[in-house]
């Protein structure tokens, strides 16, 4: 067991663990933020999609081992004070989302997709979103949102 | 089916009139699913009614409404609330949504088959009628004047000449217990009247799902869980033989659980729960393989014998006598996995003799029966309750998982989570059949059809009558019980993906043969004026005398499904070297009669056809007997966001009738409209689904 200190949402954590736990055990169950999902365990699906130090990646995939001294957003800090975020505004004006599981990782995908390509064309969109799976299809429906959100995240960029 | 339905009813009903709180409350009865038998039950006293479910206008004037159904991304959280606020005269805004609460909401046997909008929308509009005019009853007493005189906006009863006397139904209902029970029919609104019904309404769910505040069953938890994992064999029916289990002592705090053929261990650590679990060896005795995923077409044609007549008219010998293009053809279709993002799961905790789960369920009451059973324990000793649903698809219609947490959480004291792995789902997710169809059609010299034989084996009758005119005709029904190495089941719009790509791709057969173009070969044949005007509006929509680029081919399929009409043409590409397709747009029109919320119908519409691409292209089980070789999305491919058309949905303006079936009609259309554009792009027909490089490659050799 050793001492793994990261931040969550801005906030400090500091955990014994082994190091070969996954992010997605301890966001969702050790930090009990569940907004964060499982959808294949295999970093094939997009579900678990977090940022670490701003780029996206699957929770599932990372170890406790990695993510020392690192700053990891996840769904529940994307709104600040109950604000939402231009991407969360973009996705229920084009109700882009059905069942919703695959929201959370669809959204921080985008929000990591976008903060290195501002106002980014559709193919753009569509190559950057690519290996993140929505069952109940609202794929043109999530490129439109991400796509008004390029236009609007510029002006607030939030980190 | 009804007595079934009464057993079921008795513990609900009893604890609803227990339970009933302030306010005006309407009760009214499902019956045996038709409007008509609803108002049958004249005079009987509340108590000796079956009904099915119902909505309060508390004392605060928000409305409560109360469904067995359950919310897993078909948007009926939206649209129920939407012809409670129609017929209520309130704000969407005020309804609140109590969904598949076995404890609070009525029985329900299951969300599936397109029956919400069917068949809950009139029952909880009439009782939202019913409700109106109890308040408007009350405010006619209060103000002294006739009922006539009175008009309600936003919650408010007013004098229709005079403003300044109002009442709002909060203040009606303040301090007042009512009860009603629908007797006789209510007065609807009418079309002209809607003020919500037929309005694009956004889902009323979306920001909880955008923030991750929405619950899902694996989002509970409960103090001092366990996390559930379960030994599982590689063979699908496999027995328990050997446990070796003498490694658990590496893991502190680990639990063994064994219970006939279930083997599993708790911990309050997930991860701690599955390295434990993967150290358990378990010696299993499995059945042999009869078939995989090659074979498995003419297996179900040798086994299967028995088969029934769905519909039969004319003679096939004079058909084909009369007939001067005569074609034969097979097609098939492997089995498919309902695939949601959310897997099986079931969080729940005892206390004393009790049980609460919180289940990924789309039969909530029948998880509670399932439970019930298994655990032998009375029914109101099993409490499911209300949780989103990461999707369904027919696939979360069973309650294994239900069954498996319980149980664990029984034998070792304490609450419990099971979430079932990727692994497990496609291991023990209710697929939907493969099914074979051996079709023959005939034409005559003008392209009439004369004959039709369509022969199904497994994928059953759902939408299969003939909307073509054809004289001499037989569908026959071939099935078997325990014919199927694994599980298998409702699979959004069970068995009409799989006939509607069988008919509607030997129809295109036969058009081609006929060397008619597909769209006058339709037309010329169909008997349905309202499929005749469907597929006209999908043509013009479509723009499909349009020239096409090369390489790029147009496609037609047509069926019925939950009572909607469907008719869909896509674009596609295909890159003849390598025979990859890309789905370029997809037009779909639709009668599904009255159209409660336009917007939920187009994001229902637009999400059955991106499913379908998958199954029409890329999805296939691959196994060996009741071994699953495709265990993950790395060997599950489903329709991505570079596979995904452009889609347009139009639906025909029928706002007086009826409100059909949404959720499952058009998906039925996508395989046969792929294969029928693969087809006119590239000249390569392919009798099997999914549509793959590889045989679109080999039918062009």
């Amino acid at each position: 067991m050793k001492q793994i200190n990261f931040t969550l949402n801005g906030k400090p954590i500091s955990l014994e663990l082994h190091g070969q736990e996954s992010l997605l055990t301890i966001i969702r169950t050790y930090l009990e933020q569940t907004g964060t999902k499982y959808g294949c365990g295999i970093g094939e699906c997009g579900a678990c999609t977090v940022l670490i130090d701003k780029e996206p990646v699957r929770s599932c995939m990372t170890l406790a081992e990695d993510i020392e001294g690192k700053e990891i957003i996840s769904i529940e800090g994307l709104s600040v004070d109950g604000e939402l975020h231009p991407i969360q505004e973009a996705f229920i004006s084009h109700d882009a989302l059905q069942c919703g599981f695959c929201t959370s990782g669809m959204i921080m995908n985008a929000y990591g997709f976008l903060l290195q390509n501002p106002n980014p064309s559709r193919e753009k969109i569509v190559f950057g979103m690519e290996s993140n799976l929505c069952r109940c299809g609202a794929y043109n429906r999530i490129v439109d949102a991400i796509e008004t959100a390029g236009k609007e995240m510029p002006k607030n960029v939030k980190l | 089916m009804k007595s079934v339905i009464k057993n079921e009813t008795a513990y609900s009903r009893r604890r609803f009139i227990k339970n009933l709180g302030g306010g005006v409350v309407v009760v009214f009865c499902l019956g045996e699913m038709s409007f008509s038998s609803l108002f049958a039950q004249d005079g009987q006293p509340i108590e000796e009614l079956d009904f099915n479910a119902y909505l309060r206008v508390k004392e605060d004037g928000r409305v409560d409404c109360f469904t067995g159904k359950i919310e897993m991304g078909q948007g009926i959280i939206t649209s129920l609330a939407q012809i409670v606020a129609e017929e209520l005269e309130v704000s969407i805004y005020d309804v609140d949504m109590i969904m598949g609460d076995t404890e609070l909401c009525p029985y329900d046997a299951g969300t599936w088959g397109s029956l919400t909008t069917r068949f809950t929308d009139p029952v909880l509009r009439a009782a939202a009628a019913e409700a109106r005019e109890v308040l408007l009853d009350l405010a006619a007493e209060h103000f002294g004047l006739n009922k006539t005189s009175l008009q309600v906006i936003e919650g408010v009863i007013s004098v229709k000449n005079d403003s300044s006397k109002k009442i709002a139904y909060a203040e009606l209902t303040k301090g007042k217990k009512i009860v009603r029970s629908l007797t006789k029919k209510p007065e609807l609104k009418k079309a002209k009247d809607f003020k919500l019904i037929g309005k694009p309404i956004r889902s009323l769910d979306a920001e909880a799902k955008v923030t991750g505040k929405a619950k899902y069953s694996a989002d509970i938890i409960l103090p001092g869980m366990v996390y559930a994992t379960i030994v599982r064999p590689e063979v699908f029916g496999s027995k328990k033989v050997k446990v070796e289990a003498s490694k658990l002592s590496d893991f502190a705090g680990v639990q063994l659980i064994e219970k006939g053929n279930l083997v599993a261990v708790v911990h309050t650590d997930p991860e701690v729960s599955k390295r434990a679990a993967n150290s358990i060896q378990v010696t299993w005795e499995a059945p042999v393989a009869k078939a995989n995923q090659e074979t498995i077409f003419q297996y179900l044609e040798d086994t299967i014998q028995d088969n029934k007549v769905f519909e039969k008219e004319g003679s096939l010998s004079f058909g084909k006598e009369v007939s001067t293009i005569y074609r034969e053809a097979t097609y098939q279709d492997g089995y498919k996995a309902h695939a949601s993002i959310e897997t099986h799961v079931a969080t729940c905790y005892f206390e004393g003799d009790k049980v609460t789960i919180w289940a990924s369920t789309q039969s909530p009451f029948g998880t509670r029966a399932s439970v019930a059973k298994a655990l032998e324990m009375p029914l109101e000793k099993v409490h499911v309750k209300q949780i989103f649903l990461g999707g369904g698809f027919g696939g979360k219609s069973n309650s294994q998982q239900s069954v498996e947490a319980a149980t664990i959480a029984k034998l070792c004291g304490k609450p419990v989570q099971l979430v079932w792995s990727r692994k497990e789902e496609f291991m023990y997710d209710n697929f939907r059949t493969a099914a074979v169809v051996k079709v023959a059609g005939g034409t005559d010299n003008n392209g009439k059809l004369k004959v039709w034989d369509f022969n199904i084996y497994c994928a059953g009758t759902r939408g299969t009558e003939l909307f073509y005119a054809i004289p001499n005709k037989r569908i026959r029904s071939f099935n078997q019980g325990g014919v199927h190495q694994f599980g298998t089941g409702a699979w959004r719009a069970p068995g009409n993906n799989t006939t509607t790509f069988a008919r509607e791709s030997h129809i295109d057969v036969m058009a081609h043969a006929a060397g008619i173009n597909p769209l006058d070969f339709r037309l010329n044949n169909l008997q349905n004026k309202e499929m005749i005007e469907t597929l006209r509006l999908a043509a013009q929509t479509f723009g499909y005398d349009k020239e096409k680029k090369p390489g790029h081919g147009y496609g037609i399929a047509l069926g019925q499904d939950a009572g909607t009409l469907v008719a869909m043409i896509a674009e596609v590409f295909v890159e003849k070297a390598t025979g990859k397709v890309q789905p370029l747009r997809i037009v779909c029109a639709q009668d599904m009669g009255q159209v409660v919320n336009p917007h939920g119908a187009i994001l229902q519409t637009e999400g059955g056809i991106t499913m379908g691409i998958g199954y029409a292209l890329y999805e296939e089980i691959e196994f060996n007997g009741g071994e699953m070789k495709t265990t993950n999305f790395n060997r599950y491919e489903i329709t991505r966001f570079s596979k995904t058309p452009k889609i347009e949905c139009v639906f025909i303006d029928k706002m007086d009738a009826k409100p059909q079936g949404g959720g499952e009609p058009a998906i039925i259309c996508v395989g046969a409209a792929i294969a029928n554009a693969v087809f006119d792009a590239c000249g390569a027909r392919v009798y099997r689904m999914p549509i793959t490089s590889e045989r679109i490659l080999a039918a062009l050799k």
